[in-house]
């Protein structure tokens, strides 16, 4: 299904693209943690830097966060098409 | 219960999430009137502070910064546990208005608490200069509590801000608004949890709030609840929580849901997100090769300072205050016996000019740190880093820590509080004392000197590597083994820019020169007084001294790297501090202290080269120094691990140094 093929971890976003948080998993801690800095289900992240490997920066409310690449995979996300 | 009006002392806590400028507003509230401690139990700072108006005493206890009242971390546990155990009399929350999505997250979280509430809108300015607007008076409406806006770097909206904790402190009780509702799946849970939770059971939290944490999953309440509940109880509790683990996402939700609603109440037409200065400024200092050289580029500048500025005020301290004084001393208690002069002079002496001498070097280091971090670059160097970090099972956070150790392990190990998780915060203190600090660089320096001339720089670098290497080994070792499995998640917030607040930089490197001084000062002191009694005792003599006895029982492990007992000895007294080494040498070989070129060349002749860098080894691996350990024992409140550190570090320096020995002698190099 096209719509399936869209989720996919947020560390798999390039640069500029948008996602929406489809949900988070791994330790409570890293959970708890995201949600309170505003990645909930629903929201949507837009990619600043990613370059392949190493840690990735994403906008969420107006806010920069760094995540580690590990846990950049543990966010899956809900691709926005690009507008051009 | 007492009307307002009457109260002649109020409790008001200062809640908010990291880089919100809590410190700065705290600072402009309490001035130098605070008093610096720690939690109690806790490694965590606490910092209270006294202001007084019309007669009444407002103690402001600044609340470790956390994004929400889950107790993930020691942090948000110490936070949380202020406010719902303790209950201040007011609680002031402070968001910052350029993100204020995001900050009112936590101020939900403080509504649902039911306190008299005051609310901050810090950074004012810089939402201004963001586009946005934000309506105070929209946001005091849709919130039904005080909102004063403010610029707490430039001292704005201060006062506004005493008189509406004032105003609230005279009203009585009253309960504000209770935040958002949480939704009817949620309140069902809830009213599940009450069922099964024993109506005798006495909880220290609310009842209501902690059966909503509990669903939030908060570790610190699952245990206890886990102790302390009868075991069939408990079991159907966890049967709930583990079957509705998705309700943390949620009530997280709820909140952010009720937030982005309250934030389009209050602000205005944000225009188009503009590039600020600070986006630009962070296309180089995230980018993973402009970063790292911007980041190398400030390092070298604060080693630049360190070493051109700093080094040759320690040179005067030392020539200038200390020796003359012991100089003095020396000429003024003429007649008095022998021993007691030596003890003054050296002992004393001795051990607090160690200290004093240090001020100014580590002054420059925390003074540059201190304005990095209220910068906010500290998050872009931790996110540089982190690729590297990762390599030795570590993350970014621990990078800035064990950088510090360059100057002097002790702030490096205090320095760690700001990692998180407790494995990386253990690794980070077990391994901090492998950074080849400042003290140590002095010794390298005049063996490497003494022994290999021209080469001295190749081989001091060599020998700094071999240190690094063990360092990486070592944090591998120890995140892999002895920490294995734990949540150690590098999720950071990077804060906007910021022009560096004056107040509160200086204020941030007094209090960390202050604390050094205390504890290196304390440990130091007592060091320098056993080692100086052991060097002395029986005879006054060094070499039929307590010590030198010690170092010819080492003498055949000595022999093993090339080494006499005299150079243990040397070594043994580098636990006071790592550069006692040289001095002892210059006593224990006569050349007196001071004079290098005569030390360097007695040096040459009583070991060959090999056994040199074999001797160099040793005594940059060594057990780490007095104050290093007291640190170790002070962060990590575990006489446990402060034995492993102390431990492995040993072990680590003679297999190391009688390798390098061995090895070079088998080759036939340089013995």
């Amino acid at each position: 299904m096209r719509a399936d093929d869209q989720v996919v971890p947020l560390g798999m976003l390039r640069p500029g693209e948008t996602g929406i948080v489809v949900d988070l998993s791994g330790g409570r801690g890293f959970v708890a943690r995201c949600l309170a800095l505003g990645c909930t289900p629903g929201t949507r992240l837009r990619m600043e830097r990613n370059v392949g490997r190493g840690p990735v920066i994403v906008l969420v409310r107006g806010t920069r966060l760094a995540l580690g690449r590990g846990e950049s995979m543990r966010l899956r996300v809900k691709r926005q098409e690009m507008k051009t | 219960m007492t009307k307002g009006s009457c109260r002649k002392n109020v409790t008001v806590a200062l809640a908010g999430a990291p880089n919100t400028g809590k410190s700065t507003l705290f600072n402009a509230l309490t001035g130098l009137r605070q008093h610096v401690g720690n939690w109690p139990g806790k490694t965590v700072e606490k910092k209270t502070g006294i202001y007084r108006r019309n007669g009444r005493v407002f103690s402001f206890v600044d609340l470790p910064g956390s994004y929400s009242l889950s107790a993930h971390s020691l942090e948000e546990e110490i936070a949380r546990d202020f406010l719902v155990r303790e209950r201040p009399d007011l609680v002031v929350a402070i968001a910052d208005a350029s993100s204020l999505e995001r900050s009112l997250y936590l101020v939900c979280e403080l509504l649902q608490l039911g306190l008299p509430t005051v609310l901050a809108l810090n950074m004012m300015d810089v939402a201004r200069s963001g586009g946005l607007e934000v309506d105070a008076a929209a946001l005091e409406t849709t919130l039904g509590i005080p909102v004063v806006p403010m610029v707490a770097r430039d001292g704005q909206g201060i006062s506004p801000l005493l008189e509406a904790i004032e105003t609230v402190a005279d009203e009585e009780r009253r309960t504000p608004t209770a935040g958002p509702r949480l939704g009817d799946d949620i309140e069902a849970l809830v009213a599940r949890l009450d069922v099964l939770l024993p109506a005798e059971f006495n909880l220290p939290y609310p009842r209501r709030w902690a059966l909503v944490k509990l669903l939030e999953g908060d570790p610190s309440l699952r245990r206890s609840l886990k102790a302390t509940l009868p075991a069939d109880a408990w079991e159907r509790i966890r049967e709930v929580l583990h079957v509705h683990e998705q309700a943390m996402l949620e009530i997280a939700s709820s909140r952010y849901d009720w937030a982005a609603e309250t934030y389009r109440r209050a602000v205005s037409r944000p225009r188009g997100e503009s590039v600020s200065l600070g986006e630009r400024a962070d296309r180089l200092l995230t980018h993973p090769l402009g970063g790292l050289f911007a980041f190398v580029a400030m390092v070298f500048g604060i080693y630049w300072l360190m070493f051109n500025v700093g080094a040759p005020l320690q040179r005067w301290l030392q020539d200038n205050m200390v020796a003359r004084s012991a100089d003095g001393l020396e000429g003024a208690l003429k007649g008095w016996p022998d021993w007691s002069t030596s003890l003054l002079s050296n002992g004393i002496i001795g051990g607090a000019g160690l200290v004093l001498t240090f001020i100014p070097i580590l002054a420059i280091l925390f003074l540059a740190l201190a304005m990095l971090e209220d910068v906010g670059y500290m998050a872009r160097a931790a996110f540089v880093m982190d690729r590297f970090m990762h390599l030795i099972g570590l993350r970014g956070q621990s990078f800035l820590p064990l950088f510090l150790g360059w100057g002097c392990n002790v702030p490096a190990i205090m320095g760690s509080r700001i990692v998180e998780s407790r494995g990386a915060r253990l690794t980070t203190i077990l391994v901090a004392p492998l950074v080849p600090c400042a003290a140590r660089m002095v010794v390298i320096a005049l063996f490497t000197a003494a022994f290999f001339g021209g080469a001295a720089a190749l081989v001091s670098w060599s020998m700094v590597m071999l240190n690094l290497v063990v360092l990486a080994l070592a944090a591998l070792f120890i995140s892999r083994f002895l920490f294995r499995g734990q949540d150690s998640s590098f999720v950071m917030e990077l804060p906007r820019y910021h022009t560096p607040n004056i107040r509160t930089v200086l204020l941030t490197t007094w209090d960390r020169v202050r604390r050094f001084v205390v504890l290196a000062g304390t440990v130091i002191l007592v060091m320098s007084l056993v080692v100086w009694a052991f060097s002395t005792f029986p005879s006054g003599d060094i070499e039929d001294s307590i010590l030198g006895h010690i170092g010819r029982g080492l003498a055949p492990i000595g022999g093993l790297m090339g080494l006499d007992w005299r150079m243990m000895v040397a070594l043994l007294t580098s636990f006071v501090a790592k550069e006692q080494t040289i001095a002892t040498l210059g006593v224990i070989l006569g050349t007196g202290e001071g004079a290098n070129g005569a030390l360097k060349t007695e040096l040459t002749s009583i070991m060959a080269p090999a056994a040199a860098v074999s001797f160099i080894a040793l005594q940059m691996l060594f057990v780490p120094c007095a104050a290093s350990v007291a640190a170790i024992r002070q962060e990590t409140r575990s006489w446990r691990w402060t034995g492993f550190a102390v431990g492995y570090m040993l072990v680590t320096s003679f297999v190391v140094a009688i390798a390098i020995y061995q090895v070079a002698r088998l080759f036939g190099l340089g013995v």
